[in-house]
């Protein structure tokens, strides 16, 4: 995803003379190409993100188009005052952009992993908060921040989920992809981790059961008219994140939907609950123990719909 | 404004005194210590050294200024006010309820390019400005205003580190040393000394004035920058609570507000009745 973030700058930047890369000194060899003909819209601020998001404010009120570029917790975290007071409360034109969303560093260790972020980002007004599911949805995601106006935050994972869009598909901000269709349950993932939701519905498909699968790569706006739609059509909802369950997508979902008068019949969130992903093992192993690999996944629903069935006598 | 003063930067500075200690009385605000503190220094700024207009307030031309330490803003509405860029009857719904003077300062008021009011946030923000402006070309300046204690925070010397090693020579960092913080004296909750020496070794162009003197500030940054390719600051030596005998100098007046007796007595130091 990282790579398609940069293809996208890259592909970009010469039609737009006021778009600035600001780096805190990540991202080794990944720039080369887009400094080596942007010298003037490139900038390493060095291991100093508080200062990075302000100088972005500060740049974005001078007119650029600014992204800030980190990874982990080291973009939003570590500077969230900067984002809050002066990226966001005066609605500069800044994209804050995260390397490694969720458990990508894997084993590197839980201070690289974000968990926290999409929770934090998504309560700070004139925050958009994009966070795609596989390569394409990247892509688009980055081109179009490159043109939208004012603050947003961009979460990119490590992994490396194979386009999922249809031939001619239109990427639309704010709108929910249902990326496969079904009518027994839903399976709402953001992120990378969405690969896991296609396949965990591949796995109940051969059980019978037919998952609706939904791709949220804008937690802000949300798309609560195709949430509800789901919870309406499907009954049973299970959101699925790299992140806490509190306040993430699971926690977006929720909120949407009662406050919409569409509970569903059913509705599980999978993600860390009020727990840090300290156990040391990839993106993949650590899926599995966090209950987030296709087949837990594919479990949580299977289950969910067998005790949500009135047995029949 | 008028003209008059434009010229006269000790009647600017006595008004942006005696209006803050209005509207902090009034609405009860705190730090009118922190805005006496930096009176003269708004005085001299916005009397002349500041290339701005108040018929123009986002011209892309005008000099930049951003008051990193927020809580002085009723120092800096009142100055702006005087200068026309709002109306002074304004001045006096400061901290009221509905009002856009919020006590840190606010970019909702014409002249205000940034609001701050958690303090580490300007300089950073200032020097974003100042490498626009470089890469523009453009020949206006940046202008941060800082207070001492907003000296502790980490981000202060990141953005000091950042604009001296791209030459920010566009940006000026004006610290209002008045040795007094938040509920303690600098020198007993972190001492700062050598003060300049840590600005120098940052790789800055520094100069020391007597931040009250008028001659001596516009002196010094009437030539900034202070050496080529170098990011100027200015400490400014200054007393808390410049101009009231009992508030100066004092850790109480960073916060208490100025009513009945106290209000009367300082009023008349200022406008020279006492």
């Amino acid at each position: 995803m990282r790579d398609a973030f940069i293809h996208a700058l890259t592909e970009l930047a010469p039609q737009h003379p006021e778009l600035l890369l600001l780096t805190g000194d990540l991202g080794f060899a990944v720039f080369n190409q887009y400094i080596a003909r942007f010298p003037r819209q490139f900038l390493n601020v060095g291991v100093a993100e508080q200062n990075m998001a302000g100088l972005a404010a500060g740049l974005a009120l001078e007119g650029h188009t600014v992204f800030t570029y980190s990874i982990g917790n080291f973009p939003t975290l570590r500077c969230l005052e900067q984002i809050r007071n002066d990226i966001c409360y005066h609605g500069a034109n800044v994209k804050v952009v995260c390397i490694g969303g969720g458990m990508s560093y894997g084993p590197v260790g839980f201070s690289h992993h974000a968990t926290e972020d999409l929770a934090m980002l998504r309560c700070l007004p004139r925050m958009m908060v994009l966070s795609p599911g596989d390569l394409w949805e990247a892509t688009e995601a980055s081109r179009f921040l490159v043109d939208h106006r004012g603050p947003a935050y961009l979460r990119l994972d490590k992994s490396y989920a194979p386009p999922s869009n249809s031939p001619g598909e239109v990427f639309a901000p704010g709108r929910i992809r249902v990326v496969r269709q079904g009518r027994d349950v839903t399976l709402a993932a953001t992120g990378g981790v969405l690969d896991e939701a296609l396949r965990a519905a591949g796995l109940l498909a051969s059980e019978g059961i037919e998952a609706r699968v939904l791709s949220v790569h804008t937690i802000k706006p949300l798309d609560v008219e195709c949430l509800a739609a789901a919870a309406r059509d499907t009954g049973g909802i299970v959101t699925i994140e790299e992140h806490a369950v509190a306040g993430g997508l699971g926690g977006a979902v929720a909120e949407a939907l009662l406050e919409a008068g569409a509970p569903p019949r059913f509705f599980v969130r999978l993600g860390l609950r009020d727990t840090f992903s300290s156990v040391v093992g990839s993106q993949q192993y650590l899926r599995k123990v966090y209950s987030l690999d296709s087949a837990s996944i594919a479990r949580a629903a299977s289950s969910r719909l067998e005790a949500a069935i009135p047995v029949l006598a | 404004m008028n003209a008059e003063l434009l010229n006269d930067t000790q009647a600017l500075a006595l008004r942006i005194r005696t209006h803050a200690l209005r509207m902090t009385s009034i609405g009860g605000g705190a730090h009118i210590g922190a805005i006496f503190s930096c009176a003269d220094i708004l005085a001299v700024l916005y009397g002349g050294i500041l290339r701005v207009d108040p018929t123009a307030p986002k011209s892309p031309t005008r000099d930049r200024f951003v008051l990193s330490k927020g809580h002085a803003g009723g120092g800096l509405y009142a100055a702006l006010a005087e200068r026309g860029f709002f109306p002074v009857e304004q001045l006096l719904t400061h901290y009221q309820d509905g009002s856009d003077l919020s006590g840190h300062v606010s970019h909702k008021l014409p002249g205000v390019d940034v609001s701050t009011g958690s303090l580490g946030h300007g300089l950073s923000i200032a020097a974003g400005m100042a490498y626009s402006g470089k890469l523009k070309s453009a020949s206006h300046r940046v202008f941060c205003l800082l207070s001492d204690g907003e000296c502790d925070e980490g981000s202060t010397w990141e953005a000091a580190l950042f604009a001296a090693h791209h030459g920010l020579s566009n940006v000026v960092a004006i610290v209002d040393y008045n040795r007094i913080q938040g509920i303690a004296p600098v020198s007993q909750v972190i001492e700062l000394e050598p003060f300049a020496d840590k600005w120098t070794a940052f790789g800055w162009a520094v100069r020391e004035v007597d931040g009250h003197d008028h001659e001596a500030l516009r002196t010094a940054l009437g030539a900034v920058p202070f050496a080529p390719g170098r990011p100027s600051c200015l400490i400014a030596h200054t007393t808390k609570g410049k101009g009231v005998s009992f508030m100066e100098n004092t850790v109480l007046w960073h916060y208490r507000i100025p009513r009945g007796a106290e209000f009367d007595a300082a009023l008349a130091e200022l406008e020279g009745r006492s």
